[in-house]
């Protein structure tokens, strides 16, 4: 199975990237809070501002 | 005004309205073959319209052009609402728009005149491979620009899953696209026999998982909480839900290949990995679905949360139905018959194409300058009609599938086969009938979806909209 002389160290190396990218996020503090980032998307309010330039 | 002060929205608009056009042509080509099936004189004896080469076009056109124009859309609105900055770049961010409607163009003229690499939703020839990895990668300079530059130092979990989607596409489209072109139209695959079939079925499997899956959840995890008007049931679960997805998705493709060349460890190995895969895809599931805890009533008058629902409560059904049909045992039965698309179907229909749908429908009367779409009674029919499709399609190419399983496998006392191939085809006819039916009513309220989106945006120009300041958010 040659194949999989390609697929399983390519699996392994995104699973050590997929890892580095958590703990580099999770130092930097992008998981401190699991609240507040669910709540903040509320905030924005996005409904269509009035146009002048509708017909 | 300077426009780094405003989102870009042009491109999101042009990206919707390619979804929706793209869509009615899928799913278009998708009812015409289902009517070949059921009354092969369609086939008119023209090999351009043969259902060899049909079939990769509806595929084609339902997942590379409304499926990913539709992901292109609501990544771009996603990213910059969240981030609080406008795209990276509007030139790039253009050129992903012309160059990914070149692709599609040149499929819809290719395909049906032959030209296939014989790879299921890999069949685009190497030109039009190469064009696809140019706007891929443009796509992640434009995504992941964004994102570095963003005003929020918290990365919203949507923007996770749509930079996987992202990153996933770029290598599995590589790794399964690598060939040896002898001609401008022809190339051949760089591996051979079952290494081929292996490669393929990680690049296919995966592009469930990354485009199909986490793309969509990327939608589920924005427009289900703005829709409803209700923060995600449990932000911390949909991170676990993500980094879950992540680390357990990429060893399910072998259970494509059950019962083939494949050496049986490896199909065991996939068929482990996919019964794996139901604890992250319910969790998400119900995450999505409780967002709505305590807005239940709304389900009541909003047709778009309705959408969104109902997509769910189909992932749920086909992510627990997928790693079931994984099982062998079970995949000796189902394996090869309609039940396989009944299955991709309920994937399609109800997860894929809903929720897409009512993120489309979120997004239009944004881009419009509208308060809401221009008939929501309109838009209910559309949820009712395509609802009604999906039941008539899924439950009949489940019989159709279970019937022809136990047709193909039934012996008699002296060990001949009880059935010939042909009665089997011949027993399916009905199921067909329906089938086409349903596939019939989805397309219809894909057009009634198209006639709504052009009565709302008629007469609008686009226009960008401005960056709020931020607000600081209480600790």
């Amino acid at each position: 199975m040659e194949a999989l002389f390609l697929l399983i160290p390519l699996s392994l190396c995104i699973v050590a990237l997929a890892l580095w990218i958590f703990f580099r996020a999770d130092d930097s503090g992008q998981f401190d809070d699991l609240d507040g980032p669910g709540m903040r998307l509320l905030h924005d309010d996005d409904s269509a501002e009035e146009r002048s330039d509708q017909f | 005004m300077d426009a780094a002060l405003n989102y870009n929205y042009k491109i999101v608009r042009q990206f919707t309205i390619a979804t929706v056009a793209w869509g009615a042509i899928g799913m278009l080509a998708g009812v015409f073959i289902a009517a070949q099936l059921a009354w092969p004189a369609l086939n008119f004896d023209i090999a351009w319209l043969s259902y060899g080469r049909l079939r990769p076009l509806h595929t084609n056109a339902v997942i590379f052009a409304f499926g990913i124009n539709g992901l292109f859309a609501t990544s771009y609105y996603v990213v910059q609402r969240t981030c609080q900055v406008r795209l990276f770049s509007d030139t790039l961010s253009a050129f992903t728009f012309w160059g990914w409607q070149a692709v599609l163009v040149l499929a819809t003229i290719t395909l049906p005149m032959g030209f296939t690499r014989g790879k299921e939703y890999a069949e685009l020839e190497w030109p039009i491979a190469l064009l696809i990895t140019v706007v891929w990668v443009i796509y992640a300079i434009v995504f992941f620009g964004t994102l570095i530059k963003r005003k929020v130092k918290h990365i919203y979990v949507a923007n996770w899953f749509f930079g996987a989607y992202i990153i996933a596409v770029a290598l599995l489209h590589v790794v399964n696209g690598a060939a040896m072109p002898v001609s401008a139209w022809k190339s051949y695959s760089a591996y051979a026999g079952v290494q081929d079939a292996m490669i393929q079925w990680w690049y296919g499997h995966n592009a469930v998982g990354f485009i199909l899956t986490a793309g969509y959840l990327g939608m589920v995890y924005y427009f289900i909480p703005k829709q409803a008007e209700r923060p995600v049931y449990s932000y911390r679960l949909s991170i676990v839900h993500f980094w879950a997805l992540i680390f357990t998705y990429m060893w399910a493709g072998p259970h494509h290949l059950h019962y083939t060349a494949l050496p049986d460890w490896t199909q065991s190995i996939g068929m482990v990995f996919s019964l794996i895969l139901l604890a992250p895809s319910w969790g998400g599931m119900i995450n999505g679905m409780m967002t709505l805890s305590g807005a239940w009533h709304k389900l009541r008058t909003d047709p778009i949360l309705k959408f969104m629902i109902v997509s769910l409560s189909f992932y749920g059904m086909a992510t627990f139905e997928g790693p079931m049909m994984s099982i062998k045992t079970i995949n000796a039965l189902s394996h090869y018959t309609d039940w396989g698309i009944a299955h991709v179907h309920a994937g399609a229909l109800g997860w894929v194409g809903f929720i897409t749908m009512g993120s489309i429908y979120y997004l239009i009367p944004r881009l419009s300058g509208r308060k809401e779409m221009w008939s929501v009674r309109l838009v209910d029919l559309h949820f009712w009609v395509a609802t009604l499709g999906i039941v008539l399609y899924i439950a009949s190419m489940w019989i159709a599938g279970v019937m022809q399983g136990l047709m193909w496998r039934a012996v008699n006392a002296d060990g001949t086969l009880t059935y010939t191939f042909v009665e089997s085809v011949k027993a399916t006819y009905p199921y067909y009938v329906i089938r086409f039916t349903g596939g019939f009513l989805y397309l219809g309220g894909m057009l009634l979806m198209a006639y709504n989106t052009f009565q709302t945006m008629r007469g609008t120009v686009s226009r960008d909209a401005t960056i709020p300041a931020l607000s600081p958010l209480p600790a």
